[in-house]
């Protein structure tokens, strides 16, 4: 948890480019706290991976409790209290999909890099290359079964297109 | 026999067209705001000016222009709410949070034709007085998000927002605002604690209606993607000529998401209940039909929230006859015209027009399973009946798919499902996770049964005590 005795000691180094970023994107909204969102993006964009520090950093520059950018953290699935994999897969597990294979995909997925199937939520490879876990429906349910490699999109990913998917992340 | 009719993808996939503001611009786009933002006030009989914003807002209430989103509420009656009175600034989102289960029409607007919603949405906002206004895309679109930063870019520079827009002296801004993976966000009052910094639990109606109490306690307006991109086609042709296409009261064209079992799934732009079912799933220049050897099982109409349609059932519904008296018609599931009124009257919905099709490869139980699962994770845990209530479905269903079932789950589902919607929690979340339950369990039970029973008796053939019916000797222990 968040100890309030920390909040003067910073570890969180925000390049100056981040800092621009974000004053851009407070500069977007009537009220600071409205950025909220888009600053975790951005940090996690840059890092990977939101850290309790990174929340007091973004505390700091929107004026709010860390309290308030922790509950959000902790709310959305796209957000990352931990760091992932290097390439993340994230395979769509909703009705059309799973219409369309998404189920042996995950598990073609899961078997070929070393991860069980079965477990509940994202799972990381030893190596740190590969997350790979199921999200809800991803709104592109016509080409089914999709996934998402990092912000790059797949459709109508067949077994032999994932292996060739997987095999050019170095 | 019904035809495609391509008023918003009239471009979208036509060769060469680009999204870029060149090839908008070179297809006629911009003009249509133009044309609003100078268009001269109107003398009424009485003497009095009816301004441009007034006579745009007219012409989409003439058009009979329906949200596209999930709802099909009049547009014109929801502007109309807008507190134009309280001296507080009003806001316009554009709702891009595209996540219904079956989904993915407003992506092919914004991934392929972004300047459309734009000025779509730069009329609206002109017509409502808004100068601020954002779109709440899906975090997982990341390509659009940055899509539609760089088109917005491209419209400041040419002047279609931003300061004193075209001459017009009408200031407006608009900002791209990603959310994170929830599926939440697409309500509306969930959307609006979300864009302002929150977690995104819907708010209580009354009383916060958007229209009063929305982003920051201020008038908003939120509207679909392709509910924006409608208003420019309104305004370019006139609220008659628009309510001209479709049928009554079911105006204009939908883009139709077909996925499922069917050869080409797809989006399709159709004028509203000019399609039916049948035309849409087996039509060749649609869906093209079912796998060789396959027979239709089921249909979700609207998104997953829909009620589901088994093959072969069979509804009342209201026409008139030869000389307008009104006659109950007997109509096949397949034969239900593709519109909201229909769709209603035959209890499900078109929802946001997402048509999910399922031939009779399909493990109907497995296929509700998958469904509630969704419900289970996405339910933002704000109600107790709506949080408890679809994990609890959920997990039934789970036990239902991986040899735990019980012969009573059917009902125990329904009973559940019963006890989630009608005014028990805050928001329509109640409703939409129940009604795939409801109307699965209802009209598939014998196999929801018969998977329970055949669990039951393995179990029990396998000496396994727990699964055996009470007997006296365990009921005095």
């Amino acid at each position: 948890m968040i100890n309030q005795n920390n909040l003067n000691v910073m570890s969180f180094n925000a390049s100056k480019e981040l800092e621009a970023e974000v004053d851009e994107l407070i500069s977007h909204y009537p009220v600071k706290r409205a950025a909220s969102l888009m600053v975790l993006h951005a940090i996690q964009e840059k890092f990977g991976w939101i850290s309790q520090d990174a929340i007091l950093w973004a505390a700091r520059k929107l004026e709010l409790p860390p309290i308030n950018l922790f509950e959000i953290l902790t709310f959305y699935p796209m957000l990352r209290q931990q760091p992932m994999g290097r390439y993340q897969i994230k395979v769509c597990r909703t009705l059309s999909c799973a219409l369309g294979g998404a189920y042996g995909l995950h598990r073609h997925l899961c078997d070929r890099l070393g991860l069980d199937a079965h477990a509940h939520g994202p799972q990381t490879t030893k190596d740190g290359r590969f997350t790979v876990e199921f999200v809800e429906c991803l709104a592109s349910c016509g080409t089914a079964p999709v996934m998402m490699c990092n912000d790059h999109f797949h459709e109508g990913v067949t077994l032999e297109k994932a292996d060739a998917i997987t095999s050019a992340c170095k | 026999m019904a035809q495609e009719y391509k008023l918003i993808l009239k471009h979208v996939d036509a060769p060469g067209y680009g999204r870029d503001l060149d090839s908008y611009l070179h297809h006629g786009g911009y003009q249509t705001l133009g044309k609003a933002l100078h268009m001269p006030a109107r003398d009424l009989p009485d003497g009095k000016k009816m301004t441009a914003q007034e006579q745009i807002r007219e012409e989409v209430k003439i058009s009979g222009l329906r949200g596209r989103g999930g709802a099909g509420f009049s547009c014109g009656l929801k502007w109309s709410f807008v507190d134009r009175k309280s001296g507080k600034p009003i806001y316009l989102i554009c709702n891009a949070d595209e996540s219904e289960p079956g989904t993915f029409k407003d992506r092919q607007i914004m991934y392929k034709d972004p300047h459309q919603l734009i000025e779509g949405m730069a009329i609206a906002c002109f017509a409502n007085d808004v100068h601020l206004a954002y779109i709440y895309i899906r975090g997982e679109m990341v390509d659009g998000a940055r899509i539609l930063n760089e088109a917005l870019r491209e419209a400041r520079a040419r002047n279609f927002i931003g300061r004193n827009i075209l001459g017009s002296g009408y200031d407006l801004e608009i900002h791209v605002h990603r959310g994170a993976g929830a599926y939440i966000c697409g309500e509306e009052t969930g959307l609006i604690e979300s864009l302002e910094g929150k977690r995104p639990y819907p708010r209580i109606k009354p009383p916060y209606f958007p229209a009063v109490l929305g982003l920051w306690m201020c008038p908003t307006i939120v509207n679909n993607v392709e509910t924006l991109c409608n208003v420019k086609h309104i305004v370019a042709m006139g609220g008659n000529e628009f309510a001209k296409l479709g049928t009554p009261n079911n105006t204009g064209t939908r883009i139709v998401s077909l996925s499922g079992h069917v050869r080409k799934p797809g989006y399709y732009e159709i004028e509203v209940g000019k399609a039916t079912m049948r035309e849409l799933i087996f039509d060749p220049q649609f869906g093209g039909g079912l796998r060789d050897g396959r027979n239709l099982k089921a249909v979700i109409p609207g998104g997953s929230s829909a009620k589901v349609f088994k093959a072969g059932e069979k509804f009342k519904l209201k026409k008139k006859d030869a000389e307008g008296r009104e006659i109950l018609v007997e109509t096949d599931m397949l034969d239900l015209p593709y519109d909201f009124d229909s769709l209603a009257a035959a209890g499900s919905m078109s929802g946001s027009s997402a048509i999910i099709v399922m031939d009779d490869s399909t493990d109907i139980v497995e296929a509700l399973a998958n469904v509630s699962e969704f419900y289970a994770h996405e339910s933002c845990g704000q109600c107790t009946p709506c949080r408890e209530g679809s994990l609890w479905m959920s997990k039934t269903l789970h036990r239902l798919t991986h040899g735990e079932g019980r012969a009573g789950d059917a009902d125990y589902l329904l009973k559940i499902a019963d006890n989630i919607p009608g005014g028990r929690t805050i928001c329509a979340f109640g409703e939409a996770c129940s009604w795939p339950v409801q109307s699965f369990v209802a009209k598939f039970k014998d196999e929801f049964v018969a998977k329970g029973k055949a669990d039951e008796e393995r179990r029990a053939g396998q000496g396994n005590e727990l699964a055996k019916a009470p007997t006296e000797a365990a009921a005095h222990h």
